[in-house]
């Protein structure tokens, strides 16, 4: 059994689970327009504000020495580390890090900082010089499908044997390098987005680190009770930045999530970036998985698309949702606006329930989904 | 407009990487996209940045895009139309 | 009985097949390189020029692993699974990224470059090309890690995967290699001297074994 342990959420909206998850249920959003220094119009994002970094980042020593996902990853991971209690010079201990685009500011600032950096191999051995851990951390790159995807990888070498416990980190920042990939590509609103709603005309981006300790060790288990049952990949095979039309990976990905006994999920955990093509292909693949009836959420209208943050971040509140038998609403969603037969949380309520779906799509054709449950 | 649809061949070849397409292979009025030269989302995407680059046209709506680039002679009409070709 | 069945290796304007070299250029641009490649192997796919550098290579290399085996076949699409690794995620359409975005003057970002600032599009390049819908994953790693593979690819061997595309694809700077090895369950194949056994000496074996020519 792999257990869904310790965990920890750097976003906008605080720099603790606790604290992001009472503030999503107060329907607070990281999302804003702001000014950022290298655009002439504002953008809708959701950014860390630069002097809470500067509180938190004090406790690190030398923090200047570190980039600022370094400075956040830091942060988190010692965060996971201090609650769990694990040693991260144990053998059994690994790091696994999520990322898109790592540093890549360092292509573009004038940093004193070691450009070497950029190099993700150079940024995970930095992070385990820091805690001296008896391992390379692990770097998953897989577009946005990294974090949920790194949470299932975590499963496979624990119950593969080598490992006992592995923390899952994922971290991605706002950068004009992505920032203006999106515009290229004419996926960003302008406004805050709309997940699955007929008005949503695309994502916001958004930047957090958020780390989640996997584990076989019961004892570890106290905060969610919770363990991942089953998690799948699969590629659509059909073009390298639109989804198949009727969810084919996803498709194939749920319905092997679900091929377990008593699998009776409680909810969706939905990737819902907002975008036209995205949410339209899930809410196919929810269809066609015989899903209709289960409730689902986006929570990008809280958070943006925080890239490989995002499986690992999204997890967690789900985690959270499971725990206070408590669904979140799909912030930003109004009036339906996607053809499968799907049940939108359109405000937080209780319901009594003990598993959960997260699924996430990207670049690249690529799809994951993973069950959690409670033990 | 004939000279324009020549130079719009040699655009197009160069920004999606038409590589094993010649010019004098380009119908002017066949579809650019569905059958014809069959691109795609990324390809129309591309098109957009051509005509910023290349003649200064900004095009707000990417929906606008659908009649604009019907066919390499609606491109070079839309073009004309702007003042710029 | 999971068994490494072929491997490809491209390295210093070579390509070698299952140890043995069959195509080497003079070509002093990688691009060039990858032409000649492209043409050696007869492949007619149009969409191969739309790619950056290290999906033609990911997607050459994999075709001439591919050649004569019948790999496609002898499993089900949906359990053949892709996983790879580099270490420099996809750094050089990066920088070329970057560069179009570093005038104010001169401010072009283009999609169809964008989108290969991901290393997993090699992924997606090679299941579009061969309709492979199996596991994806795509590890970052300082060197070719033969233990992370063989280990990724048995534990997925240990649920519905059947077959799997694994190795390594880079390209920094002028640097390129690719080394693509395909693994797939033998059990039920007729028994082939050449099947080698899935586990990390043997890949390290084979990632060593070409004698390239200088």
């Amino acid at each position: 059994m792999v257990f869904a342990s310790y965990s920890n959420i750097i976003s906008p909206l605080g720099f603790s689970t606790r604290e992001n998850y009472a503030a999503v249920c107060d329907s607070k959003t990281g999302v804003k327009k702001i000014q950022l220094p290298f655009a002439t119009d504002p953008f809708c994002v959701a950014k860390i504000e630069e002097a809470l970094i500067q509180q938190y980042v004090e406790s690190i020593g030398n923090f200047q020495e570190h980039t600022k996902l370094e400075q956040l990853s830091i942060l988190s991971i010692k965060n996971v580390l201090e609650q769990s209690g694990i040693d991260p010079k144990d053998k059994r201990t690994l790091l696994i890090y999520s990322t898109t685009k790592g540093n890549i500011d360092l292509l573009e600032n004038n940093s004193a900082i070691d450009k070497q950096r950029v190099y993700l191999p150079a940024f995970a051995q930095h992070l385990q010089a820091y805690f001296t851990m008896a391992h390379a951390p692990l770097v998953l790159s897989n577009a946005c499908i990294s974090g949920i995807l790194a949470i299932i990888v975590a499963k496979r070498f624990i119950e593969q044997g080598a490992y006992d416990n592995i923390i899952v980190c994922g971290g991605d920042i706002l950068s004009e390098f992505t920032i203006s990939g999106f515009k290229s590509f004419n996926a960003m609103s302008n406004e805050p987005s709309k997940p699955f709603d007929a008005k949503r005309t695309g994502i916001n981006l958004g930047e957090a680190v958020a780390t989640i300790l996997m584990t076989n060790k019961k004892e570890l288990a106290q905060p969610y009770h919770t363990q991942i049952i089953s998690g799948a990949s699969a590629n659509d095979a059909n073009h390298i930045s639109g989804p198949s039309r009727t969810g084919d990976g996803l498709y194939q990905c749920l319905q092997q999530i679900l091929s377990v006994p008593k699998a009776e999920p409680g909810f969706i955990s939905a990737h819902g970036t907002a975008t036209p093509f995205n949410d339209e292909m899930e809410s196919i693949a929810f269809e066609r998985a015989g899903l209709s009836s289960v409730p689902v959420n986006s929570l990008k209208g809280y958070y943006g698309h925080t890239l490989g943050a995002a499986g690992v971040l999204e997890t967690i509140l789900s985690l959270e949702s499971l725990k206070h038998q408590k669904l979140i609403r799909s912030e930003g969603y109004d009036t339906k606006g996607v053809s499968g037969n799907i049940s939108m949380i359109e405000a937080h309520v209780s319901k009594s329930f003990s598993s959960f779906i997260k699924t996430a799509s990207g670049f690249g054709g690529c799809n994951a989904a993973a069950l959690f449950s409670k033990v | 407009m004939d000279a324009l649809i020549e130079k719009l061949k040699g655009q197009i070849i160069e920004q999606l990487n038409l590589v094993e397409l010649k010019p004098e292979e380009i119908n002017p009025d066949s579809p650019l996209f569905g059958e014809g030269l069959g691109l795609d989302s990324i390809d129309a995407l591309e098109l957009i940045v051509l005509l910023e680059k290349h003649y200064g046209i900004k095009i707000e709506d990417p929906k606008d895009g659908k009649t604009i680039f019907q066919s390499l002679r609606t491109m070079a009409e839309y073009i004309k139309s702007q003042g710029k070709g | 009985m999971n068994s490494i069945t072929s491997y490809a290796h491209i390295k210093h304007n070579q390509v070698s097949v299952n140890g043995t070299i069959v195509f080497q250029s003079g070509a002093t641009a990688l691009t060039d390189f990858l032409m000649e490649v492209y043409k050696a192997i007869g492949l007619n796919y149009p969409k191969f020029h739309k790619m950056d550098a290290q999906c033609k290579l990911g997607v050459l290399c994999t075709e001439y692993a591919l050649q004569q085996t019948g790999f496609l076949e002898s499993h089900s699409l949906q359990q053949t699974a892709i996983v790879l690794s580099n270490a420099a995620s996809s750094l050089e359409t990066d920088r070329q990224h970057q560069q179009s975005i570093a005038d104010k003057s001169n401010y072009f970002p283009s999609p169809a470059v964008f989108v290969y600032t991901l290393p997993n599009i090699i992924i997606g390049e090679i299941a579009i090309k061969h309709k492979i819908t199996g596991e994806n994953a795509f590890f970052v790693s300082e060197k070719p890690d033969a233990a992370l593979l063989v280990n990724y690819t048995n534990a997925l061997f240990a649920e519905q995967t059947q077959a799997a595309i694994s190795g390594w694809v880079e390209v920094d700077g002028d640097a390129f290699e690719a080394f693509i090895f395909l693994a797939e369950n033998t059990e039920n194949i007729n028994k082939n001297t050449n099947f080698k056994p899935l586990n990390q000496i043997t890949v390290i074996e084979l990632y060593n074994q070409t004698k390239w020519m200088h």
